[in-house]
């Protein structure tokens, strides 16, 4: 019986196919990866059972935050720079155009329009520093709505639908805030809205 | 890669040291190390990106010849939050010169309100609830009452402005 030369194999694993593979996926994700923008205010939400996701795009966030100030967010770029402009041209403020490049990249803002400007040209470590006061909401100087309208409008114009409109308030935000905002959306015939929330595991109802 | 080494061993380099065959093997584990740690960070990074949301559609404001709709006191379920996530609820409707219902207190958790409107909706499948979040109240209670909704599975539901009676009302129940 011929003896049976065992196949000697080398002891080391080629590992090249897993590399490959694991590289395919790393790629895959770099590329997908949406970085969470940096936020101009800390919103710590309240969490509920809701499942929903927040949509992937046209979206524009409100926030609320724990000392009543109120933010604006848009995500669309190209709808924010003519929102912008409009806003602009309706307080008398005008945006240079490296002005309106760096408000396209702004996640979220809460000045008043006339400082506008100013806050848009200080660079990126200097605008951290700075405490924004918040949008003005109230019924003498309403600027708050105005974006709202603008963004509206401009997201229809270029997308054919309006925006998505999503709440972000602060668990210990108070409500008179809250519900203010709420008012001045429904006033101009906004009634659906999102609240973002947390997610927390849903209890059985009856148990 | 596998190539190249088979490549080396069928070669004629026979006569060759041993430590010179060995050093053309590239070692890959830190490469590997490395693939997998950025593929774990954009795994968990893209996952976690999106909050969720609550979904809320509030009535359309009624236009001005609308006859305004009148509730039923027997149908309504006012649920009132005040500060330091105080929670009541009474049923019926708070009416001049009535006899006013009577206001319980209760909590957040799952045997509080949650128990409450379940047994309500058993006993009258048409209740509508009447949230009315104080002044002092935060966001956090609007969110669990809404999130309390959805749990019980009560459609019909209304974000009203606390009146000065249901304030008086929580004052005068002392609870």
């Amino acid at each position: 019986m011929p003896k049976v030369k065992p196949h000697r194999t080398s002891p080391s694993l080629d590992m090249t196919p897993m590399v490959d593979l694991a590289f395919l996926l790393v790629t895959f994700f770099m590329l997908t990866t949406k970085f969470a923008p940096e936020e101009a205010v800390v919103v710590d939400t309240p969490s509920s059972t809701s499942e929903l996701r927040l949509p992937e795009s046209h979206v524009i966030t409100i926030s609320v935050d724990k000392d009543k100030r109120v933010f604006f967010g848009m995500d669309d770029a190209k709808p924010k720079m003519a929102m912008l402009s409009r806003v602009g041209a309706k307080y008398g403020v005008t945006f240079t155009a490296a002005q309106a490049k760096t408000f396209s990249n702004l996640s979220s803002f809460g000045v008043p329009v006339q400082q506008l400007p100013d806050f848009l040209s200080r660079d990126n470590e200097q605008r951290k520093t700075i405490k924004q006061p918040g949008i003005p909401a109230d019924s003498l100087n309403n600027q708050f709505i105005d974006w709202v309208v603008e963004a509206q409008a401009a997201s229809r114009k270029e997308f054919g639908k309006p925006a998505y409109v999503a709440i972000k308030g602060d668990g210990v935000a108070d409500v008179p805030t809250v519900m203010k905002v709420i008012k001045l959306l429904q006033d101009k015939n906004i009634n659906r809205f999102n609240l973002i929330t947390d997610l927390e595991t849903k209890p059985v109802a009856g148990k | 890669m596998a190539e190249i080494q088979q490549q080396d061993k069928g070669g004629g380099k026979g006569g060759k040291k041993r430590a010179k065959k060995m050093s053309t093997k590239i070692d890959m584990t830190p490469m590997v190390d490395l693939a997998f740690l950025l593929l774990t960070f954009f795994m968990l990074t893209t996952t976690f990106a999106k909050p969720t949301v609550m979904q809320m559609t509030m009535p359309v404001p009624p236009k001005k010849d609308d006859p305004p709709q009148e509730l039923p006191a027997s149908n309504a379920f006012t649920i009132l939050m005040d500060e330091g996530n105080k929670v009541y609820y009474y049923e019926g409707l708070l009416k001049e010169g009535e006899a006013k219902p009577e206001l319980i207190p209760t909590s957040y958790a799952a045997d509080g309100i949650r128990k409450a409107l379940l047994e309500r909706k058993r006993r009258d499948p048409k209740t509508v609830v009447l949230i009315k979040p104080a002044d002092k109240s935060n966001y956090k209670n609007m969110v669990d009452i809404l999130d309390e909704m959805n749990i019980t599975d009560q459609k019909k539901y209304a974000l009203v402005k606390i009146s000065k009676a249901d304030e008086d009302l929580i004052k005068t129940s002392g609870k």
